[in-house]
């Protein structure tokens, strides 16, 4: 895999820092997300990454300069500052969001969450019925009563029931089973093929088969900007940044290695 | 028996009150977390108008009766707006302010109220039939009673059809569970604001032209006075609850006409202690979903 380098930009973020309830949680995040393929954002827990997603999307109080180059209005040159917008108009910018903890609507059903997440004049409802069947064949059922794997499919779902030009994706695989973990990365390596994803996670078999480029966060700082893959064989740095040892890291199982059966 | 039907029908009715105003303050704190204490406004006003509206009409018909009514649900649906709009919508997120705003609405509209129409009650009269009653085992029901009923069951029903068949409701519907997430998904949820503000300022300002012909006059106190209970009903059924608040306010203004008649006009002691117990045993209230 190519380093990313090259490729164009669909955000930067510059000097970004977050509070939450008056508590600093990103202290200045600075980094650049490519137009294409899955860039994960890694560190161990309690660093800031999801602080990090959220203050973009203006869910938490932030600063600092985060710009989108994805408006295809205003052109690519310029880009549009977001750190200045309301949420609900950067997400219809085009940034699909799937949060942690899935945050899906348990009392509403499954037919109904969909139907608020769509925001395109022509949602994609059969392309997520095509990644998602599992969901289609419930239609009526409440969000609530799904399993953990099927609340992630239909989190996954609302954000790309609509055309995104960017999805920030936080811990898709967060307390998932294995076999559901490979589902969830099959979904993000489908939509990657069309849409750049910034991807939260903490499973290292799913970033090494997803991920082209790394930024590593800690204490609220980005410490570390790469290959991903080369981060993820490098023990030393595993270990380090991530604070795991070198057998959750150093599988040389390659891109299959997500899926266990 | 009879005495027990009367109390029954006649506490029903009252709680077809209490809901009235309790179904808009439930949804106002569901999706906003904003204690309306203007709430009580929305209903006077409401009464007023509704009495205007008889007045200047100028017959006691069933024709006029409906028009006050609708107009009186119209009247407190702008105000209601009009106030998310102009007051609450600039102290998004800061909750002790919005209470403050809100008191103080309460009392100015209070004022306002009683420099326009005077501190007297006004004594309405509406289609005869209304001020008669109707037997039934026994029992002599005043028929405003079975008004009150049927207005706030059709009120009841046109906010679950609205929650359920229209976007907004949807999007007020996911909102009270999760407002950030709403907004995450690209929704103005600001918007739905107003709306949940209107309804509830529709359905009480039904409730202050049928309260009106409850009590049989209009005074810029009645839904002050109304509105203490209302929140009581809305604490016990679980804030941001619509069926919660249905069920609470039969349950309150039924045990509150018990025990105004059978323990010596305890009603208003008996709700309270109700309060105590429903908050001690089960703080969320009887459906509320989280403390």
């Amino acid at each position: 895999m190519s380093s990313g380098n090259s490729t164009a930009t669909i955000l930067t973020v510059r000097g970004l820092s977050a509070k939450i309830a008056g508590q600093q949680v990103v202290e200045d995040v600075s980094f650049d997300v490519p137009s294409t393929g899955v860039t994960a954002l890694l560190g161990r827990n309690g660093v800031g990454k999801t602080s990090t997603i959220k203050g973009i999307l203006g869910l938490i109080e932030r600063r600092g300069e985060v710009t989108f180059f994805g408006d295809g209005a205003s052109g690519n040159a310029a880009g549009v500052r977001l750190d200045r917008q309301r949420t609900h108009r950067i997400v219809q910018r085009g940034i699909g969001y799937v949060p942690e903890d899935r945050e899906v609507f348990s009392k509403l059903t499954v037919a109904e969450n969909l139907r608020l997440a769509e925001r395109d004049a022509n949602p994609r409802r059969d392309f997520v019925a095509e990644l998602f069947p599992d969901l289609v064949a419930r239609p009526g059922q409440l969000a609530g009563t799904l399993s953990g794997g099927q609340q992630q499919m239909l989190s996954l779902a609302r954000a790309l029931i609509n055309t995104n030009k960017l999805l920030l994706v936080d811990e898709p695989t967060k307390g998932l089973a294995p076999i559901i973990v490979g589902e969830v990365a099959d979904a993000l390596a489908e939509a990657a093929k069309t849409v750049p994803v910034l991807l939260v996670e903490q499973n290292l078999q799913v970033v090494r088969r997803l991920a082209a480029g790394a930024i590593v966060i800690e204490g609220g700082r980005v410490v570390h900007t790469g290959d991903a893959n080369e981060l993820l064989e490098d023990d030393d740095m595993t270990r380090r940044f991530l604070g795991v040892h070198a057998e959750a890291g150093g599988q040389k199982s390659a891109d299959s290695g997500a899926t266990t059966s | 028996m009879s005495t027990v039907i009367l109390l029954l029908i006649t506490g029903l009715g009252l709680g077809a009150l209490y809901f009235l105003i309790a179904s808009g303050l439930s949804l106002i704190y569901g999706l906003m977390g904003v204690l309306n204490f203007a709430h009580g406004s929305f209903l006077t006003l409401g009464a007023y108008i509704g009495w205007e509206v008889a007045r200047v009409l100028g017959a006691d018909n069933w024709a006029v009766f409906i028009a006050s009514v609708l107009v009186g649900a119209a009247v407190g649906a702008a105000f209601a707006a009009a106030t998310e709009f102009f007051l609450i919508r600039k102290l998004y997120e800061r909750h002790i302010e919005q209470v403050l705003v809100t008191v103080g609405l309460a009392l100015a509209s209070v004022a306002l109220f009683d420099g326009i129409w005077g501190t007297d009650p006004i004594y309405v009269t509406g289609p005869s039939w209304l001020g008669g009653t109707t037997e039934i085992l026994g029992a002599s029901i005043p028929n405003n009673r079975f008004i009150l009923i049927l207005a706030s069951v059709l009120v009841l029903l046109g906010i679950v059809a609205f929650l359920k068949y229209t976007r907004y409701g949807l999007i007020i519907r996911a909102g009270v569970e999760n407002r950030s997430m709403v907004t995450a998904l690209g929704i103005d949820v600001r918007r739905a604001f107003t709306v949940v503000f209107a309804i509830g300022g529709a359905a009480a300002g039904v409730g202050g032209v049928l309260a009106s012909s409850y009590y049989g006059y209009v005074s810029s106190g009645i839904g002050g006075s109304l509105l203490i209970f209302a929140f009581i009903v809305t604490v016990i059924g679980g804030l941001g609850s619509l069926s919660g608040a249905a069920i609470a306010a039969a349950l309150v203004a039924v045990l509150q006409q018990f025990a105004n008649f059978y323990l010596g006009g305890t009603g208003d002691f008996v709700v309270v202690l109700l309060l105590a117990v429903v908050l001690l045993v089960r703080p969320s209230g009887l459906l509320g979903s989280k403390a």
